[in-house]
C-alpha cells in the first residue's frame, strides 16, 4: 500500500484522496449521477460500453460525469479475455483514459468472475500501458499472479454483484489485505455503509459501491453516508484500533472504590 | 452492399461511415464507431468508405458498475 501524509491512494501513477469508488449503473435518472458525485466526493466512477440499440439511442453516460472524476470503464459483457481486451482497447481509443476494470463473466446466475480469463486479459492489457483493475475472486494465489502480471490493484468481490449481502468473503479478503503489495479494493456486494466501514477497518485500500447507492431512495444521501463510512473505517484502520478480548477489561480504575464495609 | 452492423447482417446504400451514422439517426456525440475492429474518431467518419463485407460496431457508454 502506497501511503503519504495525505494518505493518498495510488492506482498506477494517479493519486486519489477519496477512497470510495462509485458506479453509474441502475440510477433511476442519470441526472442523479453528478449530484451523487458531488455529495460523496468520489474521484473515480465506472462506465460500461454497449452496442447502440436504436430504441434507446439517447444514452451517453459520459455527459453526466464531471471532468474532475476519473473514468473507470469496465469490460462487462465480456465472456473471454479476448472480448475484454477488445472492449478495453475501444474504451481507451474512445478517450476514456487508460484505466480499465476487467470483468470477465460467464456465470449469469451469480456473476462470479472467470479467474483464468481475467488473468489472461490482465497480462495483455498491462503490457499495453493500461492501468488494470481486475474484478476477481478473493484468492491469494490468483491475486499474486495478477500482481505479477502488472495489475494496478485487485478488486475482490465482497458478495455477488448487486446482492447487497456485504462482506461474505471477509476471511479471504483479509488474507489478500495482509499479503498484497498492490491496493485491495473491495468491489461488489457492499450493501450498507457499515459493510464499507468494516472493509476499510480491515485495511482495504478502497471500496467500490454502485447498486447500494444507485437503488436507494436518495442516492446523494446514500453516497454521502458511504463516503463517511469509508473515511471512518480508514481512520480506524490508521489509528490501529486495539484487538478484541474474550473478557471484560475495566475502563475505570480497579482501586479506591467507595464502598460500604 | 452487405455489411455486418452490431453483429447483424444488413444491406445498406450508405457510402461512408458518416452516412451510415446519420442514416441510423443517432446522437453523433454519443457514438463510438468501430470500423473493422479499429475505432474511428468522429472527425474521420466521412473519410471512411464502406465496402461490402465490412464489420461495423456503433457503440456508446452506458451506466454500469
Amino acid at each position: 500500500m502506497e501511503q503519504d501524509k495525505n494518505d493518498t491512494l495510488y492506482l498506477g501513477k494517479q493519486g486519489f484522496s477519496n477512497r470510495l469508488l462509485t458506479g453509474t449503473g441502475k440510477f433511476a435518472s442519470r441526472e442523479l449521477i453528478p449530484v451523487m458525485l458531488d455529495a460523496c466526493g468520489s474521484e473515480m466512477i465506472t462506465v460500461a460500453l454497449r452496442r447502440i440499440d436504436k430504441m434507446d439511442q439517447t444514452e451517453n453516460i459520459l455527459k453526466f460525469i464531471p471532468d474532475n472524476v476519473t473514468l473507470l470503464p469496465n469490460t462487462s459483457g465480456a465472456r473471454t479475455a479476448k472480448e475484454a481486451v477488445r472492449i478495453a482497447r475501444i474504451a481507451k481509443q474512445a478517450g476514456c483514459g487508460s484505466f480499465i476494470k476487467i470483468e470477465v463473466i460467464t456465470d449469469i446466475k451469480y456473476l462470479l468472475p472467470d479467474n483464468s480469463e481475467t488473468l489472461k486479459a490482465t497480462e495483455i492489457l498491462a503490457k499495453e500501458d493500461f492501468t488494470v483493475l481486475p474484478y476477481m475472486m478473493p484468492d491469494l494465489t490468483l491475486a499474486k499472479k495478477l500482481e505479477q502480471a502488472g495489475a494496478a490493484a485487485v478488486m475482490p468481490l465482497g458478495a455477488p454483484i448487486g446482492s447487497n449481502r456485504g462482506l461474505e468473503m471477509k476471511p479471504m479478503i483479509e488474507i489478500l489485505i495482509q499479503n498484497m503489495e498492490i491496493p485491495v479494493i473491495v468491489d461488489a456486494g457492499i450493501g450498507k455503509p457499515s459493510d464499507a466501514a468494516l472493509a476499510m477497518e480491515m485495511g482495504a485500500d478502497a471500496v467500490l459501491v454502485n447498486t447500494a447507492i444507485a437503488t436507494s431512495w436518495d442516492p446523494a444521501m446514500a453516497a454521502k453516508a458511504f463516503s463517511m463510512a469509508v473515511k471512518a473505517g480508514r481512520m480506524a484502520y490508521l489509528a490501529e484500533m486495539a484487538q478484541d478480548t474474550k473478557y471484560a477489561k475495566a475502563s475505570s480504575p480497579l482501586t479506591g472504590f467507595l464502598r460500604e464495609d | 452492399m452487405k455489411i455486418r452492423l452490431n453483429g447483424k447482417n444488413l444491406s445498406i446504400t450508405c457510402s461512408t461511415l458518416l452516412d451510415l451514422i446519420v442514416h441510423q439517426n443517432l446522437d453523433q456525440k454519443a457514438v463510438v464507431a468501430e470500423y473493422n475492429y479499429k475505432v474511428v474518431k468522429q472527425d474521420d467518419w466521412e473519410k471512411v468508405k464502406i465496402n461490402n463485407g465490412d464489420n461495423i460496431e456503433l457503440l456508446s457508454f452506458v451506466g454500469g458498475g
